[in-house]
């Protein structure tokens, strides 16, 4: 069985140089790596960990700035380092393909999807124009993709990223590669629909009995995919073994601590005292309704999680409360008293009592303003503060996020992701909130940085008594920081309650669908929740 | 009604109005021009009688609205009324309507103004496109060098260099494109040969280099990736799928040129003396030839109108996000 015949693909101490800050750094620095055919392997690792770069120099392709400098890439007996670029170009699409993160920006838009997906088929001479059509066909019902007849005659745009991303991996088939890079193809999908691109992901590769390496940050979802994970750190090797003795007893402590991680959990507590009352809100952008009748209380010095998937209005909803998007219908309540329902109509009073934190910590704050300016500017806008005053203020802000002064004169360009996000989040606690909305905050960030924020949320509200309207499409961050969980669907709210009566059975239709939707760290979990989720659909 | 066809019929009335506009603007402009037709003709010794006289029948007594309604009015019949020119009081009626006058011309204009986009675009897209897909190699960098370098002396300077080189030195074109009505095609292209490489090499510069730039800028695109991990060709990449999305930028500047080559050329009209509408305004704007001016101007701008017009359609129909909405 693992004769030497089998290998399809074997990485020998390949080294890629990146290019950053005026010269060129090691971003992999020596990694083996041993496919054969018919075999998934997991590559994860945290963002930088290197996934990408590795996953893509296994079709002998550096990305600019990046450039392949030593080691061995033989894919059956050529060796992609050395091989000319007509080569590698002949390789390509035909018997190594790839299935990229963003199906919505790796499609082309000014092509229609079957003659993409068809394309490399065509100029590598393994399909006729004639009989591509059918190909395609076959390959968008193989996929489950809806009018399998006709899906091919729409541009992207038209489709929906669902179904884009598995009209991707119809196309990477379509030459029946021997081997296809997924490059986290399902990060940005919602957690329901990602079940079905992965079960169609999955049954294809094995239908056609193609090789993969399947690149992600996320556990459960590799454990569901993978007959074998490698773990990837700053660009080197940690650890390799198959799935399942993987996720029973890693061996390096990183692996552990990469394991461990969403292991805080709070009680969920309630109170009496609501400090914002979300009253009927209907809303519309345009003509386009977006929210129908919401309700929610938040409760003073607690966590309401407001879940749901794209475009269920989660964020619509912090519009509304925070008087960006006036509703045409319902009110915000502050206290026990009545907001204008637009920026215009409150006072500063008004706003400096409800902040907001946002997904993106690069693109809320300005790149050219330095940590000092952009903590002090609230100090200095709503409590009239100066000089002094204010760096003291600033300071004490710091400290708070656990940072020091040493930050106070950087720009937002030289920190991390997550030192971003913290000083996203003393910029809010600057104006002394009483609420504040969390848009996401944690999505971007990598799982051991988000227990750190996550961590820093919940300690400031024990020690300032603060709220938190916590949008998140993330059950486990849920399950983590929530007092109160209000489920919202297509615009509506679907279910509210206390963290531990909604996350018990029973639960609403799309509550259930939800929750048994996000992968668990267990081999054979995609099967039982199709199977489940099958169950209750028929 | 198909979206696409709304967005066009929105578009062309706001030409329209947009024309409207500037007709106001070109009158407006006019009225403040310093000195006036009559004291240009009849100098400074005529007597106020005179002048009086000659005002009236001019019409350049009437009120400046009278005067807009009745010019505009005319033309949206297609009278562009009578040059002043002839009809000083010399008693033999010698002026002549505005569209006799500028049609020969126009027509002229147009004629080299379509003798160098058939050359110049074409020729810029081909450079463009292959400076793109061969990037910082020598043949991107020369062409680069050679564009810019034409494109950076004056339009008189490359003149007077091609007479130097293609009719002085080697002598194969003529000096002077004198064209008359009467002069056969063949004759004329070879009569206009070098005001129109001339024109080419003051234009190819802006067309080659936004083809280039704007077909480089997608070439980061996740789509561009995916293209080359299909395995396929570096011209396939561009031809096929930068180059259709790249329409928009290009077209706006192919318009803006030929639009060029229609008002902007007079200095390369007098060093050729070619007869063009470019000659024909500044001697009407001499003579305060105030009927030819306001046509020569509406010609201008409606031709901006039109060709951006025409490129704002180019770039909608090149979009399927909008020639097939969801």
């Amino acid at each position: 069985m693992s004769s030497e015949a089998d290998i399809l693909l074997r990485m020998r101490d390949v080294r890629i140089d990146g290019f950053a800050d005026e010269q060129w750094h090691e971003i992999i620095k020596g990694v083996d790596l041993t496919l054969r055919k018919g075999e998934v392997l997991g590559l994860i690792g945290e963002s930088g960990a290197g996934k990408s770069t590795l996953g893509l120099a296994a079709m002998g392709f550096a990305r600019p700035g990046c450039r392949l400098t030593g080691g061995e890439i033989l894919f059956d007996g050529v060796d992609l380092m050395r091989a000319s670029e007509r080569q590698k170009q002949r390789l390509r699409g035909a018997r190594i393909a790839y299935v990229a993160q963003s199906a919505a920006a790796a499609f082309n838009p000014a092509h229609r999807l079957l003659d993409q997906t068809v394309e490399s088929g065509i100029r590598h001479g393994v399909l006729r124009p004639d009989n591509a059509r059918e190909t395609a066909v076959e390959l968008y019902r193989a996929m489950d993709l809806p009018d399998p007849e006709h899906f091919g005659d729409r541009f992207p745009h038209q489709v929906s990223g669902g179904q884009l991303q598995r009209a991707m991996t119809a196309m990477a088939m379509a030459c029946r590669p021997d081997l296809i890079v997924f490059d986290e193809p399902t990060t940005a999908l919602d957690v329901t629909t990602q079940v079905n691109v992965l079960a169609a992901m999955r049954g294809a590769v094995k239908r056609f009995d193609t090789a993969a390496i399947y690149i992600t940050h996320d556990l459960a979802v590799v454990a569901q995919m993978a007959d074998r994970i490698k773990v990837l750190r700053h660009g080197e090797e940690i650890e390799e073994a198959d799935t399942e003795t993987m996720l029973r007893a890693p061996k390096q402590p990183y692996t552990r601590s990469l394991w461990a991680v969403r292991s805080i959990r709070k009680p969920g507590e309630g109170s009496a005292d609501k400090v914002l009352e979300v009253r009927g809100v209907t809303a519309a952008y345009g003509t386009r309704p977006v929210l129908e009748d919401v309700s929610f209380d938040v409760p003073r010095g607690r966590t309401v999680a407001v879940v749901g998937e794209s475009g269920s209005g989660k964020s619509t909803a912090a519009r509304v409360i925070t008087g960006l998007l006036p509703p045409t219908d319902g009110g915000v309540r502050f206290n026990g008293q009545d907001l204008a329902p637009d920026l215009a109509g409150r006072s500063k009073e008004d706003l400096r009592r409800i902040q907001m934190i946002y997904q993106m910590a690069d693109t809320a704050m300005n790149p050219r303003q330095t940590v000092r300016e952009i903590i002090g500017r609230p100090v200095q806008f709503y409590f009239a503060k100066t000089g002094a005053e204010v760096d003291a203020r600033v300071s004490e802000l710091l400290q708070m996020i656990e940072l020091d002064d040493s930050f106070l004169d950087r720009l937002p360009g030289e920190l991390s992701g997550g030192q971003k996000q913290r000083i996203c989040i003393a910029r809010a606690l600057a104006a002394d909130p009483e609420v504040i909305i969390c848009d996401e905050v944690t999505s971007a960030l990598d799982q051991i940085v988000q227990d750190g924020i996550l961590k820093l949320l919940m300690r400031l509200q024990k020690d300032l008594g603060v709220s938190y309207i916590f949008i998140t499409h993330d059950i486990a961050t849920v399950r983590a920081i929530s007092d109160e969980i209000v489920v919202m669907y297509q615009g509506r709210v679907v279910e509210k309650g206390m963290k531990e009566d909604i996350l018990s059975p029973p639960h609403a239709d799309y509550t259930a669908l939800l929750l048994s939707s996000v992968p668990e760290m267990e081999v054979g979990w995609l099967d039982r929740t199709l199977a489940a989720q099958g169950d209750g659909a028929a | 009604m198909h979206p696409i066809i709304r967005t066009i019929l929105q578009r062309l009335g706001l030409g329209l109005f947009t024309l409207f506009l500037v007709s106001i603007v070109i009158f407006s402009a006019i009225e403040f021009l310093p000195g006036d037709f009559t004291e240009a003709v009849l100098g400074q010794a005529a007597t106020r009688e005179t002048v009086a006289a000659f005002r009236h029948e001019l019409g350049l007594d009437q009120p400046a609205w009278i005067r807009y309604f009745d010019w505009i009015g005319s033309v949206l019949q297609g009278d562009f009324g009578t040059s002043f020119s002839g009809r000083a009081s010399s008693g033999v009626d010698r002026s002549r309507e505005v569209v006799d006058l500028i049609a020969p011309r126009l027509m002229n204009t147009l004629f080299l103004a379509a003798m160098t986009a058939i050359i110049a675009v074409p020729l810029a897209l081909f450079l463009g496109v292959t400076a793109a897909l061969y990037r910082n190699s020598l043949y991107d960098r020369i062409v680069n060098a050679g564009t810019l370098s034409t494109i950076s002396m004056p339009e008189f300077f490359v003149a007077y260099i091609l007479i130097l080189l293609l009719s002085t030195l080697v002598p194969v074109f003529p000096t002077l494109a004198a064209v008359t009505p009467r002069t056969p095609l063949l004759e004329r292209i070879y009569l206009t040969a070098l005001p129109s490489m001339t024109l080419t090499l003051v234009i190819v510069a802006h067309m080659m280099r936004m083809t280039r730039a704007a077909i480089i800028n997608l070439l980061a695109s996740p789509y561009i990736e995916m293209a080359r991990l299909k395995g396929l060709s570096g011209r396939r990449v561009i031809l096929h799928h930068a180059l259709p999305n790249a329409w928009a930028p290009i077209v706006n500047v192919i318009a803006f040129n030929l639009a060029y080559l229609v008002v902007g050329v007079v200095v390369v009209e007098v060093v050729f003396v070619y007869p063009g509408i470019g000659q024909l305004m500044v001697d009407a704007v001499t003579a305060r030839d105030i009927p030819v001016v306001q046509a020569c101007a509406l010609i201008f701008a409606a031709t901006y109108i039109l060709l951006n017009l025409l490129a704002d359609i180019i770039s909608i129909v090149t979009n399927p996000r909008l020639l097939h909405p969801r």
